[in-house]
C-alpha cells in the first residue's frame, strides 16, 4: 500500500505513544495543503477554484467527497458551500470527486482516542486537534464516525467563502468596478447598477489568483440554506426510480457476475467443477477467486442460477465459530492477562465492593453479533482494459480501495479510475473493501468488457463482517438510595485490530472501541469503574451504525437501571443527581417533560430511560411499552439531543428517526449466530427486521446549545436497547439481560 | 414472449422461468425496481401487473399475463403520480433503494383504499422493509398521498 500503509502502521489509531512519533516526522507535511486533484486530467475551459469547486461551461459542480449512503452527504456537504458560494440550491451538480488526500477526514480519527468528548482537559484538547493532524497526514477520505459534518463545516464553508472571494476579485478587475461595491447572488456577481457576471464566465480568471489566505465566513443570521428546512438533491430521482446505485450501472458491453466464497468462514476453495455451470445458458465463463469462485454471463440471474449449478470443494473453516464457544470464550476474558483498557477508574471500587460484602449486586449481560445487511447487496463494476482499470462501486474508503486494486493488479494508482456510487444503505458494511476487491479479479481474469458483480442477498448475509458479540459483567453497591459503586467490565472483539488487520496493519495500545459509550459517559459515581477485555482470535468483525456504543449503551444503562432501583431511586431522577454534563441534564429533563415521566400509568404499561453519550452526541430517550396479550408493543420513543448545530432540520429527524429505529428493530428481534464456522442466518426471513406495524410513534427535540458541530448518524442508535429493556422491566417485572430481547419475551 | 411495460410493447428472448424483476433490470435496462432479498421478503422489487401489487422477484416472466408497470411508469420528475409528490413533500427516502417498492405498494393500496386508517396502512405497508427507518415518515406520507388523490 506504499506511503500510505507505512505511515498508517506508524501511527494509525490510538496508540498514544506511536501517534506522537507520527507527530514528529509529519508536522512540516502538515502544514501544506494537499494538491488539488481536480487539476489533473482538468477539460479544456473547465476551471477549479480548490478541490471543492469545478466550473465549465456546462456550470458549476460541487464536489461532495464522502460516501452518500442514505445519510444524505451529498445534499449537506453541497449546501455547506453553496450557502458561502451565494448558490442557488439546484442550480449546480454535485460530484464525489476522485479519491485524493485532498478529501481527508480531519475528525474521523480522534474517535479513536480515549478522549471523553465531555472532557476540557489540555490533553482532550490537544488530542482533539492532533485527530486533525492524523486526518490530513495519512490523507484518510473516510465516511464514518458520525464525522461528515463536523469535518465539513468550516472546511468546505471556508471552501465556498474563497471561491467566493475570488470571484469577486475576478469581476472587479473585469470592470473595473471597486470590490466593496460587487455583491453576488445564485451564481453570479453582481454590480450596483445591475449588471450581473455569472461565475460560469468569471471563473478562468478566477482560477488565476492566487486563494485569499483569510476570509469572513457569513454569521450564521444570514444563511439561507443552512440551518433551513431542505429538499435533498436526490429525493426525486429515489422517489421516481431514476436514481443509479453502483447495482443499477449500466455501460456499453457489461456482463453480469456474482461470486460464491466458502460459507465454512476462511476455509476457501480446494477446486470446483464447473461442467454444468459453464454449459447452462447466457454464461460467459466461470474463474477462481480468492476463496471461491465467480461466474461471468449476460445476466445477473443466469449467474446466480450459473453459480448455483457449480460443485464447489470448500476447505474446512479456518476457525470452527460457534455462537456458543464464542460466548464462553467472552465470559472466560475476565483476566487480567486480556485486559484492554481502564479508562474510568474513579473512587475506590473494590473497597466499596469489599465493604458490601454480600450486599454488592451482580449480573451479567450479552449482546450478539449483527450484520449490517443493507438493502442493496454488495455489488461492484470493474473494467480491466488498455493498461486502465476503472471500477464503479460506493466505498466508505475510496482511498484504501485505490490501494487494493493497486495491489491486485500491480498498476500505478494513477492507472486506476474509481468512481464513487451512491449506496442503498451501508450502515458500516462499505467501510470493508471484500467485494470490491472480487470484482477487480475478475475483471483482471476477463479483460475487456466492464463486469458487474453482484452478490445474491444469502452471500451478502453469510460473509458480513458483523459487529461483535460482548458479554459484561456489572458489580454495584446501593446504599441510602443512592447508587454508591458501579463497576462494568465488558468483553468483546476488536473491531480495530479486526479491520486494521484486514489492510495488513497491527494496531498499538487498546482499542478504545471496546468500551466506547460506557467509559466516557458524564455520571459521578462516587465509586465508578469501565474495564475492556479482548477476546483474543474471535471472528472477523467491523463497524455497525454506532460501533462499540451499539452495544454498551445497551451494557451500561441497563446495569446502571438496576442499580438505580436496586436502590430504590427514580431513573431519571437518579441519573439527574449524578450527570455533571449541563447540557446532557437538559436532555434528561427534556424526556422527563415529553414522556411525563413520573405521573402513573395504567398496569402492564412502562416507560424506560436510557441515555449515551456517543461520538460527541449526548442523547436521551425514554420508550414507552404496553404489555398486551400478543405481546409487548412499543409505544413510543421520547428523544432528546444536543447537537451543535443542526444544518437541515429536515433530515436531522429523520436520521433520528432512522437510528432510533435501526437500534429498537435490533435490539427486539436480529442476531448473527454461528455454527461450525458459518454463519446460520442467510436472508430476511432469518435475520428479522422490524416493520412498520411495529414502529412506534417517535417525538424529538434538539438543542443547539454548545455551539459544537456534530453528526448524527449513529449517536440515536445506543440508548434505543437500553430503554426499551428498561420499559419491559417498568411494565412487567422482568428484566432482560441479554439481546435480541425477543429470545426472552414477544413482542406485537 | 411478448412483455408491455409502462406502456411499452417489448419482444423478450428470454428464459420463461427468469423472474420478471431480472427480465427487467437486466434484458430491458429498467432498473428502478430493485433486487434486495430474491425470496418476496423485503419488497424492493414491487411492480404492478394489471395494476396489482407483485413481487418480480418470485414472478416468473413467463407467467406475466398483462401489462406491468414500474416505479419510472408510475410517474416523472415532471409529472409526478400523487403517491410521488407526497413522498417528496415528506422528504421520505433516506438511502432510497426500498423507496421504489414502498411507492409502488402505497400507489397499488390507495387505489383501493382511498381513506385508509394506520390500521389500514400499517397492514398493507409492513411486508416491505426499510433498513433505514423511514417508517415513521411513511405512515404520515400515505395520509397525505390518500388526500392528494382524493383532490385529483
Amino acid at each position: 500500500m506504499g506511503r500510505l500503509a507505512k505511515i498508517t502502521r506508524r501511527t494509525f489509531l490510538v496508540g498514544a505513544a506511536a501517534l506522537v512519533g507520527g507527530f514528529a516526522v509529519g508536522y512540516v507535511a502538515y502544514k501544506r495543503d494537499p494538491k488539488n486533484p481536480l487539476l489533473d486530467d482538468l477539460a479544456d475551459g473547465a476551471s477549479t477554484l480548490n478541490p471543492f469547486l469545478l466550473i465549465d461551461a456546462q456550470g458549476i459542480t460541487v464536489i461532495t467527497p464522502r460516501a452518500d449512503v442514505g445519510q444524505g452527504a451529498w445534499s449537506v456537504l453541497a449546501a455547506l458551500i453553496a450557502e458561502e458560494l451565494d448558490l442557488a440550491w439546484g442550480q449546480f451538480k454535485v460530484d464525489p470527486g476522485p479519491p485524493s488526500a485532498a478529501y481527508y477526514n480531519g475528525k474521523v480519527a480522534a474517535e479513536g482516542f480515549p478522549i471523553a468528548a465531555t472532557s476540557d482537559s489540555f490533553f482532550a484538547r490537544n488530542g482533539r486537534a492532533f485527530g486533525d493532524v492524523v486526518g490530513k497526514l495519512l490523507g484518510l477520505q473516510v465516511t464514518g464516525g458520525s464525522s461528515t459534518v463536523a469535518d465539513a463545516f468550516d472546511r468546505l464553508r471556508v471552501a465556498g467563502a474563497t471561491a467566493r472571494r475570488m470571484l469577486l476579485i475576478a469581476a472587479a478587475k473585469q470592470t473595473g468596478e471597486p470590490i466593496d461595491s460587487l455583491s453576488t447572488r445564485d451564481g453570479q456577481v453582481l454590480t450596483a447598477d445591475g449588471r450581473a457576471f455569472s461565475y460560469v464566465a468569471l471563473a478562468p480568471a478566477a482560477a488565476r489568483l492566487a486563494p485569499p489566505h483569510e476570509v469572513a465566513l457569513k454569521p450564521a443570521s444570514q444563511w439561507r440554506l443552512l440551518g433551513k428546512p431542505m429538499q435533498r438533491i436526490d429525493m426525486v430521482a429515489k422517489c421516481t426510480g431514476t436514481a443509479a446505485y453502483g447495482i443499477d450501472l449500466r455501460l456499453p458491453g457489461m456482463l453480469h457476475a456474482t461470486v460464491r466464497t466458502n460459507p465454512f468462514l476462511g476455509g476457501g476453495i480446494r477446486g470446483f467443477d464447473a461442467a454444468e455451470a459453464r454449459s447452462m445458458r447466457g454464461v460467459v465463463a466461470v474463474l477462481p477467486v480468492k476463496g471461491g469462485f465467480g461466474v461471468i454471463a449476460d445476466n445477473t440471474w443466469r449467474a446466480f442460477e450459473a453459480a448455483a449449478r457449480v460443485k464447489a470443494d470448500w476447505g474446512p473453516p479456518a476457525h470452527a465459530f460457534a455462537t456458543d464457544a464464542l460466548f464462553a470464550e467472552a465470559a472466560a476474558s475476565f483476566v487480567a492477562e486480556r485486559r484492554d483498557s481502564r479508562f474510568k477508574d474513579e473512587g475506590d471500587v473494590d473497597a466499596a465492593l469489599a465493604a458490601a460484602g454480600a450486599s454488592a449486586i451482580e449480573a451479567e449481560y450479552r449482546v450478539p453479533c449483527l450484520a449490517h445487511a443493507p438493502l442493496e447487496p454488495m455489488n461492484a463494476v470493474a473494467q480491466w482494459q488498455d493498461g486502465r482499470l476503472d471500477i464503479w462501486t460506493g466505498t466508505q474508503i475510496p482511498r484504501f480501495v485505490l490501494a487494493a486494486a493497486a495491489e491486485l493488479s500491480g498498476l500505478d494508482e494513477h492507472q486506476i479510475h474509481l468512481h464513487q456510487q451512491i449506496s442503498g444503505g451501508s450502515f458500516g458494511r462499505r467501510l470493508e473493501d471484500d467485494y470490491v476487491r472480487q470484482a477487480i479479479e475478475l475483471a483482471l481474469a476477463h479483460p475487456g468488457p466492464p463486469i458487474k458483480m453482484t452478490w445474491t442477498r444469502e452471500e451478502d448475509m453469510r460473509h458480513d463482517f458483523p459487529r461483535p458479540f460482548a458479554v459484561a459483567r456489572m458489580r454495584g453497591v446501593v446504599a441510602d438510595g443512592r447508587v454508591q459503586a458501579f463497576d462494568l467490565g465488558i468483553a468483546s472483539a476488536s473491531v480495530t485490530a479486526s479491520q486494521m488487520g484486514r489492510i495488513g496493519q497491527s494496531v498499538p495500545g487498546p482499542d478504545t472501541a471496546i468500551v466506547a459509550g460506557a467509559w466516557d459517559q458524564p455520571f459521578a459515581i462516587p465509586n465508578y469503574r469501565v474495564t475492556g477485555y479482548r477476546v483474543p482470535d474471535a471472528l472477523p468483525v467491523s463497524s455497525w451504525r454506532s460501533v462499540g456504543a451499539s452495544g454498551n449503551g445497551f451494557l451500561h444503562e441497563c446495569a446502571l437501571d438496576e442499580l438505580i432501583h436496586a436502590a430504590g431511586a427514580d431513573p431519571l431522577a437518579e441519573r439527574l443527581r449524578l450527570c455533571t454534563h449541563e447540557p446532557s441534564r437538559r436532555l434528561l429533563q427534556a424526556v422527563g417533560e415529553m414522556s411525563d415521566w413520573g405521573t402513573p400509568l395504567p398496569a402492564g404499561r412502562g416507560r424506560g430511560l436510557a441515555y449515551t453519550l456517543s461520538f460527541g452526541v449526548p442523547v436521551a430517550e425514554v420508550v414507552e411499552v404496553t404489555a398486551t396479550a400478543a405481546g409487548i408493543r412499543v409505544d413510543a420513543v421520547h428523544v432528546a439531543v444536543e447537537v451543535g448545530k443542526v444544518i437541515d432540520p429536515v433530515n436531522f429527524e429523520a436520521q433520528v428517526q432512522g437510528g432510533v429505529l435501526w437500534g429498537l428493530g435490533h435490539a427486539m428481534f436480529a442476531e448473527l449466530t454461528h455454527a461450525g464456522g458459518r454463519v446460520e442466518q442467510s436472508n430476511f426471513h432469518d435475520y428479522t427486521s422490524l416493520r412498520l406495524y411495529q414502529t412506534p410513534r417517535i417525538e424529538v427535540r434538539t438543542f443547539e446549545t454548545t455551539g459544537e458541530v456534530r453528526g448524527i448518524g449513529e449517536p440515536p442508535v445506543p440508548p434505543v436497547a437500553p430503554a426499551l429493556a428498561n420499559a419491559i422491566f417498568a411494565a412487567t417485572g422482568q428484566r432482560i439481560r441479554e439481546l435480541p430481547l425477543v429470545k426472552q419475551i414477544g413482542f406485537v | 414472449m411478448k412483455l408491455s411495460v409502462n406502456g411499452v410493447e417489448h419482444e423478450l428472448d428470454v428464459e420463461p422461468e427468469m423472474p420478471l424483476l431480472w427480465a427487467l433490470r437486466d434484458a430491458l435496462g429498467i432498473t428502478g425496481p430493485k433486487y434486495g432479498c430474491g425470496i418476496a421478503q423485503c419488497g424492493a422489487c414491487t411492480v404492478h401487473v394489471n395494476g396489482l401489487a407483485v413481487r418480480s422477484c418470485v414472478l416468473r416472466v413467463g407467467d406475466v399475463q398483462g401489462p406491468v408497470t414500474t416505479i419510472e411508469g408510475l410517474g416523472q420528475a415532471d409529472a409526478l403520480h400523487a403517491v410521488q409528490a407526497a413522498w417528496i413533500e415528506h422528504q421520505v427516502a433516506q438511502c432510497g433503494y426500498c423507496q421504489s417498492g414502498q411507492i409502488m405498494a402505497a400507489a397499488a393500496f390507495l387505489a383501493i383504499q382511498p381513506e385508509p386508517t394506520d390500521e389500514q396502512i400499517d397492514r398493507a405497508m409492513s411486508a416491505n422493509l426499510c433498513r433505514c427507518g423511514t417508517y415513521t415518515r411513511i405512515r404520515e406520507v400515505v395520509h397525505t398521498a390518500a388526500a392528494k388523490l382524493r383532490e385529483a
